[in-house]
C-alpha cells in the first residue's frame, strides 16, 4: 500500500478549513458583535488604564515624591515596568522577522497578535521613562533637536539618550512591519464589507488598506519589502535591549556594572515577550473560536523556546553570582550576596523559582502541551521577569559604595496604581484590536494550506476503495 | 590660474605670514587677557608678552561696548519680577547684591557665640563664627547658625499680651508699674553675662527694694562652681596632653563646646608633620559626640562615675604620696589605672572633666587636678567664664516661697521654667504678678499675665563678659519685625525711666566703666562694635595691643559685676566647701539601680529653646543619625537580654512605658550601641507643648525627670521602671539607618599613632591598585589613578579642593546647618525624612565598629552570608568615626557621562556643576553617584502645602522666606541638586580679587561649611597652587581618596584618621 511519509503535523487543523473559510473565520471578530465576556474584560481594563491615568496625573501635579524612590534608590518600580514592558515587546518583532527569515511557517498564526502586542507594549513601556522625569514637560529635551538655549545639545555618552534612539527606532519600525502585514488583511475586510453592503466598513478598510488590488505587482512588492523589514528589524530585536541593558551596565552601581548584561538581557526579553504572547493567544484562540490556526503544537513550540531561553537566563543567572565570587571585588560580590540573602531575598528566590525552576516543566510533552498548565506558566514566567528587574535595580541601588546610604525602598499605591494602569491599556488595546483588526494574518496563512495536497489524498483514497 | 593676494605677505607666503595663517582670529581679543592676569594665580611663562599685547584698541572698544549695549538691552527684557521694592532713597550703607556684614553675638543663656552676620538688602541671613574671638574662635554650633531662622519664626509674638490677648504698650506698662510695688518680686532669669542687663536689674531691685534676682538655667553647672570656690573656670583642652573626662560631653554641650573643640582640635591635629596627639578617655554612660572621639572611651553607669573618680583620685594619690579616700568598690580597673599612669606622666598638662553636676564628685575632681596641678595651666580660674551662672539652690528657695505665697511678683526673663523645670507649674499657681519676656507664647508664657516680648538677639543691642576681661557685643542687624521690646527696657520703663534707649544705655556703661572718654570712647566703642569682641587686659598681663585701655578698663570693668544685688553675688560665692572625706561618703551612697536613667542634650536640640526651628529639628543627630525626636536610647544587648525588643530596632522602635517615681511616659526605644548597660538615655529638648507647629507633637518631655540630689538639680535617676514593649511601633527618621562599615575599611581610613610615626606610609595608607593590562596584555597591579577611561579635564586656572581631616573632625554637624543656611537647602519634615528623602548637602557619616570581620568569620567557621549578617551589628562598646560627605567633585565623574541632557558637567575649575534650569530629573546620576550625594527635589518644596508646617522657606511664609539666600536659587520641583562648592562665594570671591586688581589670597574664600567649622577640619583651596594650604595637605601623606578604586578621581579628599590608641 501506498504509505504517506511521516510528516510534521500540520499548522492548520480540521477537515472543513477552505479559503473561504479562513476569510470568515478571521473576519467574525470585525465584523461581528462583541460578546459579553468581551465587554467584561474591556470594561475591567478600560477602568484599570483609567485608574492609572489618574495616578500618572497626580504623579504629574505632585511630584515624583508620590512615589517610593528615595535619596538611595532613585529608580524602583518605574524604570522595572520600563523594562519590564520592553522585553515583552521583544517577541512580536522577533516572531515576524527572525522567524521569517529563518521560514519558520508556524509563525503565521500567532504573528499578528504578537506584533500587536509589541506594540501596546512598547507604548507601555514608553510611559515610564517619561514619566518618571522630574520635570516631565521638559521630557522634548532628551531629543537632539534644534533649540533656542543656545548650544545645547544631548549627551550622546549617555545610556538614557541610546534609549530614546532604540526605542524609538524599535517602535517604528515595528509599527510599519505591522501595517504592512495588515494591508491584504484590511483589503479583504474591505472586499467582504462591500459584498455585505456596509458601506462604513468599506470606507475605512479602503483607506486602510492602501487601495490594495491583490495583482501580482502588489503581491511581489508586499513580499519583498516584508522580507527588507525583516532584515532591518532583525538586528533591533537584538539591539534593544541590549541597549535597555546598557542603562545598567555602564553604570558603575555593582551589580549593575556587568558584561554579561546585553545577550543575558535579550535572551529574558525574548523569554517573557514568548510567555505574553502565550498569555494572549491562549485567550484569544478559546474567545474567538481560532483553534485551528492556533494549535497545540504553536503553542509548544512557544513552550520549547521558552524553555530555551529560560534556561539561558538561568546560566546568566549563575554566571553573575560566579563572576561575582570569582572577580575577588568586594563590592561585588557583597552585591550578590545581598540579592539572595539581603533584605530583599524573597524577590530574588521569587525570581529564580518562576524564571529558572518553572520552565524547565517544559521538557515534560505533557505540561508543554496542557494549554491550562501553559497558561499558568506563562504568567509565572512574567511574574518572575518583573522580579528579575525588581532584584537588578532596587536590590543593586539600595546597598552600594557606602553604608552609611543604604536603604530601604516600598512602593506607594501610586506607583502601583500607574503599572495597573499600564496592563489596563495594554489589554484595552489588545481587546480594541481584536475587534477591529484581523487578529491572524489571514493572507499568510492561506499560503500554508494543504488544500490541493489533501484534496488529491481524497481522491485516491476514494480511488482504492 | 590666477592667483589672488590680500597683502603683499600672502602672495610673498613670508613665514610670518604662515604663522599667523594658524590662528583662526588675526590676533587675540583682548577681553580675554582683562583680569585674567589677575585672576590666574601662576601666569604662563609667556603671559608677560601678551600682557603687553593688550592695549586697549578702538576695535575692542567698540567690540565691549556693542557687547554691553547688547546685553543690557537683553536684561531689559526681562519680565519684571514682583514683589520687589526698590529703594527709593538708598540707604548709605545698602548696595543691592552686595552683603553687609555685621559682628554680634549670641548668647541665649546657655551656649554663648562670638559671631557674624550676614545680611543682604537688611535682612540677617547667615550667622557665621568670629574669628577675631579668643573664646570662640571663629567657629560656630548647629544651634547659632540655625538661630537666624528663630528671627523670621512667624509664630513669635506680634506684640505684648495681657491675660491672652494683645494690647499695647502703654497700657502694659500701666498695669505692671501700678501692680509691681506691693510686695517681694522676683526676676527669674537664666544666666545674664551682660554688664549692663545687670546693671539695669540692680537699677530696677534699687526701684523696688524687695526685688531678688534669680539665676536659673535649664542645665545647671552649679557643682563645678561650688567645687572650684564659686567660679566656673575656664578649661583648656589644647594645653592638655592627657584629657580624661567623667561623663562630660564638652565638645558639643558641655560649658563652652564651641571653644572646647576649637581647642581639642589643635590636640588633634597632624598637620606639617606633627607626630604627637593628645590622649583622651572618656568614661560615660551614653555614647556622647565626645565619647565617640575619645581614644579610650569606657561605658560606666551614672551611679558609678564617682566611684571611678575616687578611684582615679586613690590611684594617683598613691603616685603623689597622698592620702587615699574611702571607695566602695572599683570600676573600670584597667582604665583607671592607665589613665591615671597618663595623668600622672603629664601633671600639669592634663586635663580631668566631669559632666555630672554633684557637688561631692566635683569637688574630688577638682581635688584631682589640683593634684596634678593642672590650676594655672589647662584650668584658668583667673579668666573664669561667665556664662554658667544657674544657682540651685537660689531657685529650690524661689520655688519654696512661690508655693508659700511669698512672692507677689515673678518676672520671667530668657527662660522657659514651666518647661525646664518640674515643680514650676505648680508653684507659680500662687503667685499674685507673673510677667514673662518670653519672644514666644512658650509654655511659661502662658502661665503669665503679661508677656512683654523681647526683640531676637539679632533685632536688639547688648553687651557680654562671657568671661572675665572677654567682651563682646550685639547690634542689631534689622529692625525689629514685630512690636516687640527689648527686655532691659522694659525693666529700665518699669523703673521709671521715661524713654529707656537700651543702645544708649550700653553705650554710657561703657562710657562709663571700660573705656573712659578721656581714652578716647568714641573710637574704642566703635572698633569694638566692628570687631564685636574686645579684650580687656588687666595690669598685670603682658602689654597688649595699643588700641585698647589697660588696666583701668579692667579694674572697672570687675566693677560692674560687683554692683549686683546681694543673692547675685552668692551665686557664685563659695558656701561651706565640702572635705574631701566628706565627698567620698557621699558619693559611697549612692547605690545606683538596677536600670538608671540619664537626660542628656542633643547636639542640635540642646536644651529645647530652639524647638520651633525646622533647621533643628531636621538636623540628625551626630551620634543616633535621627531628626524630628527623641527616644530611649538602649545597649542592644539591654534590648534583646532585659526587654526582648525589637533587634534592629534603628527602622521601627518598640514604644514601651518609663516609670520613674509617680511620673510615667512611652516612649520609643532606640538601639544604641556604645550605651552602659544598665542605662537607658532619654534627650532634653523635646516633648515642647507650646512651642509651635514645627515643635508639636515631637518627642517626650525629658525635663519632668529631673532630680534633686544633694543640694544641686541632677540628670541621672535610679529606680527606673522600663515596661515591656507594649505593643506601639514607631517609626524613626532617621538619615542613616545601617551603622557600620561591613568591612569596607578603606572608606574611614584609621591607624594608630605608633604606627603611623614608625611605621612607612604603606602600611598604614597603601597605595589603591587595580589589575591592569598593558600593552602586551601582561598582567600586573598598577595605581588606581593611572586607570582611565576618559581624558584628563584641562585645569587652566584653579582646581578647587577640599580636604576633610578625619582627626580633627569631631562629627558635630554645625556645617550641615551652615550649608543648609547658605544654600537654601529646604527642610522636608519628618515623614519624608522616614522615606529617606532629607535633602542636606553634606552629611556626616558615622559609622560604629562590628566584633565580626570576614576573616574573623571564616576562622569561626562562618559562611560569608553569616558573617556578613553579623558583620551588619555594632560592638557593645563600639569605635566610632566620622566622615563628612559633600559632592567629591569627581574629575572623572560618573553623574556626568550618564545625564541625557548635560545638565551635569564639569567646570574648568574642576568642580562639578548642576544645571537646574537644565535637568530634566531622570535621577540616573544619583544612582551612579557611589558616594549618593544628589539629592532630588520629589516635591516643589517652597510651594506644596504638604510642608508648610516644617520648611520655612515657603510662598505661604513671607516672613520665613526672609531666610533665603538670594544668591542661590531655591530649586523647582523635579531637579537634582547638590554641593557647589559655594560656588557663589567663589565666584564673589574672584570678583573682590578682580575689582582691586590683585591675586586672589588662599583661605579667601572660604565654603560655608568650611566656616562654620569649629575644628578646621575642612580646607578649601586651589589644588594647582602649591603654596596654598590645600596643596600642603594634598601631599600629607594622610590624604586619601574616598572609593579610589572606582576611578572617579574626586577633588575631595580626606586625611586619615589618627587614634592615640
Amino acid at each position: 500500500m501506498f504509505k504517506e511519509a511521516s510528516i510534521r503535523e500540520p499548522l492548520i487543523l480540521g477537515d472543513s478549513v477552505s479559503y473561504h473559510q479562513i476569510s470568515e473565520d478571521v473576519a467574525r471578530s470585525v465584523e461581528g458583535k462583541a460578546n459579553k465576556m468581551w465587554w467584561g474584560a474591556f470594561s475591567i481594563a478600560f477602568i484599570a488604564m483609567l485608574w492609572g491615568f489618574g495616578c500618572l496625573a497626580y504623579t504629574v501635579g505632585t511630584g515624583i515624591g508620590a512615589w517610593g524612590a528615595n535619596k538611595t534608590v532613585g529608580w524602583a518600580w518605574d524604570i522595572t515596568n520600563f523594562v519590564w514592558w520592553i522585553g515583552i515587546g521583544h517577541a512580536g518583532t522577533l516572531i515576524s522577522a527572525v522567524l521569517l527569515l529563518f521560514r519558520q511557517r508556524w509563525r503565521m498564526g500567532i504573528n499578528r497578535s504578537a506584533e500587536a502586542m509589541t506594540i501596546f507594549a512598547v507604548v507601555c513601556a514608553a510611559i515610564f521613562p517619561v514619566f518618571h522625569m522630574g520635570r516631565v514637560w521638559m521630557a522634548y529635551w532628551v531629543m537632539p533637536i534644534p533649540n533656542q538655549f543656545g548650544s545645547l545639545w544631548v549627551n550622546f555618552n549617555s545610556p538614557l539618550l541610546w534609549d530614546v534612539f532604540a526605542i524609538s527606532t524599535y517602535f517604528t519600525v515595528s509599527v510599519i512591519f505591522w501595517y504592512l502585514g495588515l494591508i491584504p488583511d484590511f483589503a479583504m475586510i474591505r472586499d467582504r464589507a462591500k459584498v455585505a453592503g456596509n458601506k462604513m466598513n468599506e470606507m475605512i478598510y479602503r483607506i486602510l488598506s492602501f487601495g490594495w488590488s491583490g495583482r501580482l505587482k502588489d503581491w511581489v512588492r508586499f513580499e519583498e519589502v516584508s522580507l527588507v523589514l525583516a532584515g532591518l528589524s532583525t538586528p533591533l530585536v537584538f539591539s534593544v535591549h541590549s541597549i535597555v541593558s546598557m542603562d545598567f551596565a555602564t553604570s558603575i552601581v555593582p551589580g549593575w556594572h556587568t558584561t554579561i548584561f546585553p545577550p543575558y538581557f535579550v535572551a529574558g526579553a525574548i523569554f517573557s515577550g514568548f510567555a505574553m504572547v502565550l498569555t494572549l493567544v491562549l485567550i484569544m484562540r478559546k474567545v474567538l473560536n481560532l483553534e485551528a490556526y492556533v494549535t497545540v503544537k504553536h503553542i509548544e513550540y512557544m513552550n520549547i523556546i521558552i524553555m530555551l531561553t529560560g534556561s539561558l537566563v538561568g546560566i546568566a543567572y549563575l554566571t553573575e553570582l560566579f563572576i561575582s565570587w570569582y572577580s575577588g571585588v568586594e563590592y561585588e560580590s557583597y552585591a550578590f550576596i545581598n540579592r539572595f540573602s539581603g533584605p530583599y531575598w524573597w524577590a530574588y528566590w521569587s525570581m529564580m523559582t518562576c524564571n529558572v525552576v518553572s520552565p524547565q516543566l517544559f521538557w515534560f510533552k505533557k505540561i508543554r502541551t496542557n494549554l491550562m498548565a501553559t497558561f499558568i506558566l506563562s504568567i509565572v514566567v512574567n511574574t518572575g521577569m518583573w522580579f528579575e528587574r525588581f532584584v537588578i535595580i532596587v536590590t543593586s541601588l539600595h546597598r552600594d559604595y557606602l553604608p552609611s546610604s543604604w536603604t530601604m525602598y516600598s512602593p506607594t499605591w501610586i506607583e502601583v496604581g500607574i503599572f495597573v494602569g499600564t496592563i489596563g491599556f495594554f489589554f484595552t488595546a489588545f481587546l480594541t484590536f481584536s475587534r477591529v483588526f484581523p487578529v491572524i494574518a489571514q493572507s499568510e496563512l492561506k499560503t500554508i494550506m494543504k488544500i490541493s495536497s489533501k484534496m488529491y489524498k481524497n481522491k485516491t483514497d476514494n480511488h482504492h476503495h | 590660474m590666477k592667483k589672488y593676494w590680500q597683502s603683499l605677505d600672502e602672495l610673498k607666503e613670508t613665514p610670518e605670514f604662515l604663522d599667523s595663517k594658524k590662528n583662526e582670529f588675526a590676533e587675540d581679543v583682548p577681553t580675554e587677557v582683562l583680569g585674567r592676569k589677575y585672576l590666574t594665580p601662576n601666569p604662563s611663562p609667556n603671559g608677560e608678552g601678551s600682557e603687553e599685547k593688550s592695549g586697549f584698541s578702538r576695535r575692542d572698544f567698540l567690540k565691549v561696548m556693542g557687547f554691553s549695549v547688547g546685553a543690557v538691552t537683553l536684561a531689559a527684557c526681562e519680565t519684571p519680577v514682583n514683589k520687589t521694592i526698590p529703594y527709593l532713597f538708598k540707604p548709605e550703607e545698602i548696595t543691592p547684591g552686595i552683603a553687609n556684614w555685621y559682628a554680634s553675638t549670641y548668647f541665649d543663656g546657655h551656649d554663648y557665640c562670638a559671631v557674624l552676620v550676614k545680611t543682604r538688602e537688611g535682612r540677617p541671613i547667615k550667622i557665621e563664627g568670629n574669628k577675631l574671638s579668643k573664646i570662640t574662635h571663629g567657629g560656630a554650633s548647629a544651634r547659632v547658625q540655625a538661630s537666624v531662622l528663630s528671627l523670621y519664626d512667624s509664630e513669635r509674638l506680634k506684640g505684648p499680651v495681657a491675660k491672652g490677648s494683645e494690647t499695647t504698650w502703654e497700657k502694659v506698662d500701666q498695669e505692671i508699674t501700678a501692680k509691681l510695688s506691693a510686695g517681694n518680686v522676683r526676676i527669674l532669669s537664666s544666666t545674664i553675662i551682660s554688664p549692663s542687663a545687670k546693671n539695669i536689674i540692680s537699677n530696677f531691685s534699687a526701684k523696688y527694694p524687695n526685688t531678688k534676682h534669680v539665676t536659673y538655667d535649664a542645665v545647671s553647672y552649679y557643682a563645678i562652681s561650688k567645687a572650684n570656690e564659686g567660679v566656673i573656670p575656664s578649661f583648656n583642652f589644647d594645653k592638655a596632653n592627657v584629657i580624661v573626662s567623667f561623663g562630660a560631653d564638652f565638645l558639643v554641650n558641655w560649658l563652652s563646646p564651641v571653644e572646647h573643640a576649637w581647642q581639642y582640635a589643635q590636640g588633634r591635629k597632624l598637620d606639617n608633620g606633627k607626630k604627637t596627639l593628645s590622649k583622651h578617655v572618656q568614661f560615660e554612660t551614653i555614647l556622647s559626640l565626645t565619647g565617640s572621639n575619645a581614644d579610650l572611651r569606657v561605658p560606666v553607669k551614672p551611679s558609678q562615675i564617682g566611684t571611678a573618680v575616687l578611684n582615679l583620685y586613690n590611684a594617683l594619690a598613691s603616685m603623689a604620696g597622698e592620702t587615699k579616700l574611702n571607695a566602695s568598690g572599683k570600676v573600670a580597673e584597667q582604665a583607671i589605672t592607665d589613665s591615671a599612669k597618663w595623668l600622672w606622666a603629664n601633671k600639669g598638662k592634663s586635663l580631668v572633666v566631669c559632666g555630672v553636676n554633684d557637688e561631692a564628685i566635683q569637688t574630688v575632681v577638682a581635688a584631682i587636678n589640683k593634684m596634678l596641678s593642672n590650676y594655672g595651666s589647662t584650668i584658668d580660674v583667673e579668666n573664669y567664664s561667665n556664662c554658667h551662672q544657674g544657682n540651685d539652690a537660689h531657685f529650690a528657695d524661689l520655688m519654696d516661697d512661690m508655693k508659700n505665697g511669698k512672692v507677689a511678683a515673678l518676672i520671667v526673663y530668657n527662660s522657659n521654667p514651666a518647661y525646664t523645670a518640674p515643680c514650676f507649674a505648680d508653684a507659680i499657681k500662687k503667685v499674685g504678678l507673673k510677667i514673662s519676656f518670653s519672644g514666644s507664647m512658650d509654655e511659661t508664657a502662658s502661665l503669665c499675665d503679661y508677656v512683654c516680648p523681647d526683640h531676637h538677639y539679632l533685632e536688639s543691642w547688648n553687651d557680654a563678659e562671657p568671661k572675665q576681661n572677654q567682651f563682646s557685643l550685639t547690634q542689631p542687624t534689622i529692625a525689629p519685625i514685630f512690636n516687640t521690646r527689648c527686655a532691659q527696657e522694659s525693666l529700665m520703663k518699669w523703673s521709671g525711666v521715661a524713654n529707656p534707649n537700651y543702645h544708649e544705655y550700653i553705650q554710657s556703661t561703657w562710657e562709663r566703666l571700660l573705656f573712659p572718654a578721656d581714652l578716647g570712647f568714641t573710637e574704642h566703642w566703635n572698633e569694638s562694635l566692628h570687631n564685636g569682641v574686645a579684650e580687656i587686659i588687666p595690669v598685670i598681663a603682658t602689654p597688649s595691643s595699643p588700641s585698647l585701655p589697660q588696666g583701668k578698663g579692667f579694674n572697672q570693668a570687675k566693677a560692674v559685676h560687683e554692683e549686683q544685688p546681694k543673692g547675685e553675688e552668692e551665686a557664685h560665692g563659695v558656701v561651706n566647701k565640702m572635705s574631701l572625706s566628706e565627698c567620698a561618703s557621699i558619693i559611697a551612697k549612692d547605690k545606683g539601680g538596677d536600670v538608671e536613667l540619664v537626660l542628656y542634650e542633643k547636639t542640635g536640640m540642646g536644651i529645647g529653646n530652639q524647638a520651633n526651628n525646622p533647621w533643628l529639628q531636621e538636623f540628625p543627630d551626630p551620634i543616633s543619625k535621627c531628626t524630628w525626636d527623641n527616644y530611649i536610647t538602649m545597649n542592644p544587648t539591654d534590648m534583646k537580654d532585659k526587654y526582648s525588643l525589637l533587634e534592629r530596632g534603628d527602622y521601627m522602635g518598640d514604644v514601651v512605658e518609663l516609670t520613674v517615681g509617680g511620673q510615667k511616659i512611652s516612649a520609643p526605644v532606640y538601639p544604641q550601641p556604645g550605651q552602659a548597660l544598665g542605662t537607658i538615655g532619654l534627650a532634653y529638648g523635646y516633648g515642647r507643648t507650646s512651642a509651635g507647629k514645627v515643635a508639636k507633637g515631637v518627642g517626650v518631655d525629658a525635663y519632668r525627670f529631673l532630680q534633686w540630689k544633694n543640694g544641686t538639680v541632677q540628670n541621672s535617676v535610679s529606680g527606673v521602671k522600663v515596661s515591656d514593649a507594649i505593643g506601639e511601633k514607631h517609626e524613626f527618621a532617621c538619615t542613616q539607618t545601617h551603622h557600620t562599615m561591613m568591612g569596607r575599611n578603606s572608606i574611614v581610613q584609621e591607624t594608630n599613632l605608633e604606627t603611623y610615626t614608625n611605621k612607612p606610609k604603606e602600611e598604614w595608607n597603601p597605595m589603591v591598585a587595580v589589575a591592569m593590562h598593558d600593552s602586551t596584555a601582561n598582567y600586573h597591579e598598577g595605581p588606581a589613578a593611572e586607570a582611565n577611561l576618559w581624558d584628563a579635564h584641562d585645569k587652566p586656572g584653579f582646581r578647587w579642593g577640599l580636604s576633610l581631616d578625619l582627626n580633627s573632625c569631631i562629627g558635630c554637624g554645625s556645617c550641615v546647618i551652615s550649608c543648609s543656611a547658605e544654600n537654601n537647602v529646604p527642610v522636608v519634615g519628618k515623614t519624608e525624612v522616614r522615606k529617606t528623602r532629607e535633602m542636606h548637602w553634606i552629611r556626616i557619616d558615622r559609622y560604629y565598629s562590628s566584633d565580626m570581620n570576614l576573616e574573623k568569620g571564616d576562622e569561626e567557621g562562618k559562611g560569608l552570608i553569616e558573617s556578613y549578617r553579623e558583620m551588619e551589628s555594632a560592638s557593645e562598646n563600639p569605635k566610632v568615626v566620622f566622615q563628612p560627605i559633600m559632592c567629591q567633585h569627581c574629575n572623572h565623574a560618573p553623574c556626568e557621562t550618564v545625564c541625557p541632557v548635560l545638565a551635569t558637567t564639569h567646570s574648568t575649575e574642576g568642580i562639578n556643576q548642576m544645571i537646574y534650569n537644565r535637568c530634566i530629573g531622570t535621577r540616573y546620576c544619583a544612582n551612579n553617584c557611589p558616594y549618593k550625594v544628589r539629592r532630588f527635589n520629589w516635591f516643589e518644596y517652597d510651594k506644596n502645602n504638604m510642608f508648610a508646617d516644617v520648611n520655612p522657606a515657603t510662598w505661604a511664609n513671607d516672613l520665613g522666606r526672609m531666610v533665603l539666600n538670594p544668591d542661590v536659587v531655591v530649586r523647582s520641583r523635579g531637579v537634582m541638586e547638590k554641593c557647589t562648592m559655594c560656588v557663589q562665594r567663589i565666584q564673589e570671591g574672584k570678583l573682590t580679587a578682580k575689582k582691586l586688581e590683585r591675586k586672589l589670597m588662599d583661605g579667601e574664600i572660604q565654603t560655608a561649611c568650611q566656616q562654620s567649622c569649629p575644628a578646621n577640619a575642612i580646607i578649601f583651596g586651589d589644588l594647582n597652587n602649591k603654596e596654598t594650604q590645600i596643596s600642603k595637605h594634598y601631599d600629607d601623606e594622610r590624604r586619601y581618596l574616598l572609593l579610589e578604586e572606582v576611578g572617579v578621581q574626586p577633588n575631595v579628599f580626606y586625611l586619615t584618621k589618627v587614634r592615640n590608641a
